[in-house]
This record gives structure tokens, C-alpha cells and sequence, in this order.
């Protein structure tokens, strides 16, 4: 864990109510997620890392309180105080050729470095990428620009396959041999029991330290209690309780 | 001149008052990796029982203006794993003054505990917990009357070679009176305050925050209120105060001093700055000649 100031280079709307930002700094980013300390507000935000490239980080995230808001309305070259090196990620060796990738919302950004990774040893990767509607689409470009396959689905059916997630991979029923996902928790859920064979799901849950030693995040798993900020917040399939 | 930040806690050197309070800074070794822990005078562990306990359901945080709410509810491994396995782990890293804090569900609970850590030799402190408001039928109803606090402190104080501490709740109408009587039964120090019974709520969802409804509130918010119960305490007793809420800094730190406290502990800023103690006790030498102190001991109690 490291605490270090980050220059915002970039923070613009996206999709409905998102936000990109590109943060820049020095130093390695190498955990899961980073928790970013916002102006007047007490706790930091956590944050899962959609990319990073030597210097610059990229971040996506939803304004959905106060704290979001203030973060949006930041301009560029403003500086934030952000903790790096946090959470267990996602682990692209347990993949043996090909990877399928199921994001949903907001959980879509982190599934774009996987990806990535899971390219550079190349490995097959297909993405499928759940949204409510059209407007809240995010990322799908970039997907695109490096994975093999790419399936959108949208609940309102304004693009892709109408309906969730689990509605596009039946369509289109890619092959895989080990899946990660990361949603809505209903969402995880749901394709942890659709799927078969194994993979591994980013959990989300309110956190207070994001380090590992305030208890705050707990989560009952197969294996016993487990922090989400620290453990994960990727398990494996088999270890979670739904 | 070279500042003399040590204090003297029951007879222990306390290397600098900056103590993690219980809860902020789990058993320290959680920290090991991401900074020197023998920069910090003391350290007080997480909260333990008899039994190890997953504690209460998530949401367990909620955000607050200048603080935090948590209801964590004493998730721990139980007194045995810390005695056998975190203590003697964290003495190959930590040399300053380890603080057991215990919590119970009954008298016999408390004792049982607490003559364990007193047997555990990297123990230096042990620190009762009467005031967490966290867990039912426990915790905080032992710290809220007098004769009650009193009951635990001597049951304790009966089994205990070492100093032993009572940490007592905010949530009182009179935290002197507790205080007295926890230094008549026989307490050596105590430790306050806890956090402050609070609530929120999501008003999208019409439901509170906190799964477990109400939590302990605590933070920068809640300073001039424990320091102004550490400066009543302080005054009415003669056994030494190790004050704690809503330090943030080595300015309030002097502050907790010079109301009364001997040590002080950090808690709810090391949730947003897990840096916040180390960070503190390099602050705390260019505060000293900034105010032209030589000897931090000097300043307890002064106002």
C-alpha cells in the first residue's frame, strides 16, 4: 500500500451519470483497486483500476452520492491524495486458453486490464457486457480494440441482445474454459450459478480502511470470514456464499 | 535540544503517547508490511472475546461529516488465537507497549480473557472494554452504571498482575462518577472515550445505512467532546487517562495532554489514513519546539 498524490489529467462523461478519469502520477499501480481521498468528505472512495499504463491511471465510476459528485465536477490539474496497491485481483494464469469476461455496469472498467492480461498471454477472450440502456453503454470501443469477441447486452434492448447478461451468453454461447465477472452482486450471482465450470467474481461492498485492518467489509465465505478489501475483493467461485 | 516525547504509563516507558486505538488498527501485524510499527509508543489491538465472533452483518460503515459510523461488532479469532498466534507474531515486529483490549458477554467472560492476556508475556496493558455499543446483552450495558463498571473492574483486577485499563462509553450522563468507581474497585488507568451511539439513513431506500441499524460514531467531529471528558476525568481521579476521539493530528494530541491524558489514542483517522499514527509521531518533535516543549511528559495535565 501506498498513499501518494495523483494529478488529474482527465476527467470527462462518458455515459450517463460516468465519469473517466485519467490520474497521473509516479510510482507502480499494481493492486485491484485504489481508494481515493475526495475533499471534504471523511472516508475515501474505492475505486477499481480499468487501467494503468507507467504514469497514468484510469478510472470509471458513477456519480451515485455526494462524494461522486464532487469528484465530477474536479477539474484537471487538481490533485487527489489516492492509496494504490490495494485488493487481490483477478488471476489470468487460471485460465488455461480461452476466457470469457462478464461485466455488468460499473463492474465492466476493471474487466479491461484483465482482458489485456489475458491477451498478452494469449489467451482467446470473449467479453460480454451488460447495461440498462444504450446511453449507459461505457467501454464498449476499447472491449472491442482487444478482445476477440465482444457481446453487448442491454435490458431495454436498445442495443444488443435484449434482456441481462446470462440472455447474451445463451445467444451466443461462447466457448471458455474459466470465466470472471464483475456487477451488480444479483448479477455475479446469477452467472455463478449459470456457468459451468470454474471462474471468479469482484465482490462489492462498503469499505471503511480498503487495507485490510478496520474489519469493516467481512464477508462469509466457504473458507470462513473474509475481507473484501484485502482477501479479494476477487474469489473463486466455489469459495462464496450467495 | 533533542525532545523527550516518552511518557510514562503505569511504570511502562511509552516510547511516544501515539497509541492506535482498538478497532482502527486491527492486530498490527494487518500494517507490518507498510510501515515501521516501532515508531508508535503503543499499540491497541482489536477487540477480543472468549470465542471467536464474525461479528454483525454488512453494510458496516457509513460515512458521516467529519467521522464515520462503524458496526463491525467485535469480529475477532477469539483469545486463544490471540495470545498463541497475534501477539507472539506481532513481538518479532513491534517492541513498543502492547494493549490487549478484551471485550465480554458476562463477568466470567471478562475474567476468563483477561487472565490469559495477563499470562501472555508480549502483553503489556490490558484494556477492558465496557463500552462497546456495537453487540447486545454486552460490551456497553457493563459501562453505562457505576456499579456495574465497578463489578467488571474488580472481577478483572482479582486475576490481572498488569495494569488493566477500563475503556468507558461516552454514552452516559455522568462519565465521572464511572470513572471514580472504576478507580475505587481497583483499575490502574482508563481509556476514553468509545464512539458515540449514532445512525443514518439511505433515504433513497428508506432504510438505515448500517445493517445493524445504529453504530458507533466517531472521528475529527467528536474531539471537543472526548477531550472535555478526558479534562473532567483527569481532574477527578488520580489514575492516568490514555484519551482518544477524533485525534487527528499532533496538535490535538498535545491538546488530549494538556487536558489530562498521559497517552493518547488515534482511531477513526487511521480508517481514512492508514498513515495517520507514524505520521503523527514524526509531527510531534516539530509541534514540541514550534511551542517550545522539551519534555512531552511535562504537559499532561497542565490546563
Amino acid at each position: 500500500m501506498n498513499k501518494s498524490l495523483y494529478t488529474i489529467a482527465e476527467n470527462s462523461l462518458i455515459a450517463t451519470k460516468t465519469y473517466q478519469m485519467v490520474l497521473e502520477g509516479d510510482g507502480v499501480v499494481d493492486g485491484e483497486f485504489v481508494d481515493i481521498g475526495i475533499p471534504g468528505y471523511f472516508l475515501r472512495r474505492p475505486l477499481s483500476v480499468c487501467d494503468w499504463e507507467e504514469g497514468r491511471l484510469t478510472l470509471v465510476y458513477k456519480v451515485v452520492g455526494e462524494g461522486t459528485k464532487v469528484l465530477s465536477e474536479m477539474p484537471v490539474g487538481s490533485e487527489l491524495e489516492v492509496l494504490t496497491g490495494l485488493g487481490r485481483g483477478f488471476d489470468p494464469a487460471a485460465c488455461r486458453e480461452q476466457a470469457l469476461l462478464v461485466g455488468g455496469g460499473l463492474g465492466v472498467p476493471p474487466l479491461l486490464l484483465l482482458a489485456k492480461r489475458l491477451k498478452a498471454q494469449g489467451k482467446r477472450v470473449t467479453a460480454v457486457l451488460g447495461f440498462n440502456k444504450a446511453d449507459e453503454i461505457i467501454l464498449a470501443d476499447e472491449f472491442r480494440a482487444v478482445c476477440d469477441e465482444v457481446l453487448i447486452s442491454t435490458v431495454d434492448g436498445s442495443v444488443g441482445v435484449k434482456g441481462f447478461v446470462t440472455d447474451a451468453i445463451a445467444a451466443g454461447r461462447p466457448a471458455f474454459d474459466y470465466f470472471y465477472t464483475c456487477g451488480p452482486m444479483v448479477m455475479m450471482k446469477v452467472v455463478c450459478q449459470a456457468l459451468d465450470g470454474p471462474g471468479e467474481a469482484s465482490l462489492e461492498e462498503r469499505m471503511g480502511c480498503g487495507a485490510g485492518f478496520c474489519y469493516g467489509c467481512s464477508i462469509q465465505t466457504k473458507n470462513g470470514p473474509r475481507r473484501v478489501c484485502k482477501d479479494g475483493p476477487v474469489f473463486k467461485k466455489e469459495e462464496l456464499i450467495w | 535540544m533533542v525532545k523527550d516525547l516518552s511518557v510514562d504509563l503505569c511504570g511502562i516507558r511509552l516510547k511516544n503517547p501515539v497509541v492506535p486505538a482498538s478497532g482502527t488498527f486491527g492486530f498490527g501485524l494487518e500494517l507490518a508490511g507498510d510501515m515501521d510499527l516501532n515508531v508508535l509508543g503503543g499499540i491497541s489491538l482489536k477487540g477480543t472475546t472468549r470465542e471467536a465472533r464474525y461479528g454483525n452483518p454488512t453494510p458496516r460503515i457509513a460515512e458521516c461529516e467529519g467521522g464515520m459510523i462503524n458496526s463491525v461488532g467485535l469480529q475477532n479469532p477469539g483469545i486463544d488465537v490471540l495470545v498463541n498466534e497475534k501477539v507472539p507474531a506481532l513481538r518479532k515486529v513491534y517492541d513498543g507497549c502492547v494493549v490487549a483490549n478484551i471485550s465480554g458477554f458476562s463477568l466470567d467472560e471478562y475474567k476468563e480473557c483477561c487472565a490469559k492476556a495477563d499470562a501472555c508475556d508480549g502483553i503489556d496493558i490490558i484494556e477492558v472494554n465496557v463500552s462497546c455499543p456495537n453487540v447486545h446483552n454486552g460490551g456497553m450495558a457493563f459501562g453505562t452504571s457505576a456499579a456495574s463498571a465497578a463489578e467488571v473492574t474488580a472481577a478483572v483486577k482479582a486475576v490481572c498482575r498488569k495494569p488493566v485499563f477500563l475503556k468507558l462509553s461516552p454514552n452516559v450522563t455522568d462519565i465521572v462518577s464511572i470513572a471514580r468507581a472504576c478507580e475505587d474497585a481497583g483499575a490502574d488507568g482508563l481509556t476514553l472515550v468509545n464512539t458515540f451511539l449514532g445512525m443514518r439513513i439511505d433515504i433513497a431506500r428508506r432504510k438505515p445505512v448500517i445493517a445493524n441499524k445504529m453504530g458507533g460514531f466517531s472521528g475529527r467531529a467528536v474531539f471537543p467532546i472526548a477531550l472535555r471528558m478526558v479534562y473532567q476525568v483527569a481532574h477527578a481521579c488520580r489514575i492516568p487517562v490514555m484519551g482518544c476521539g477524533g485525534v487527528a493530528s499532533a496538535r490535538d494530541v498535545v491538546e488530549m495532554m494538556m487536558a489530562g491524558a498521559t497517552a493518547v489514542q488515534v482511531g477513526a483517522e487511521n480508517i481514512r489514513n492508514p498513515f495517520a499514527c507514524p505520521e503523527i509521531a514524526a509531527e510531534l518533535p516539530i509541534l514540541m519546539d514550534e511551542l517550545g516543549i522539551n519534555t512531552l511528559q511535562e504537559i499532561i495535565g497542565t490546563v
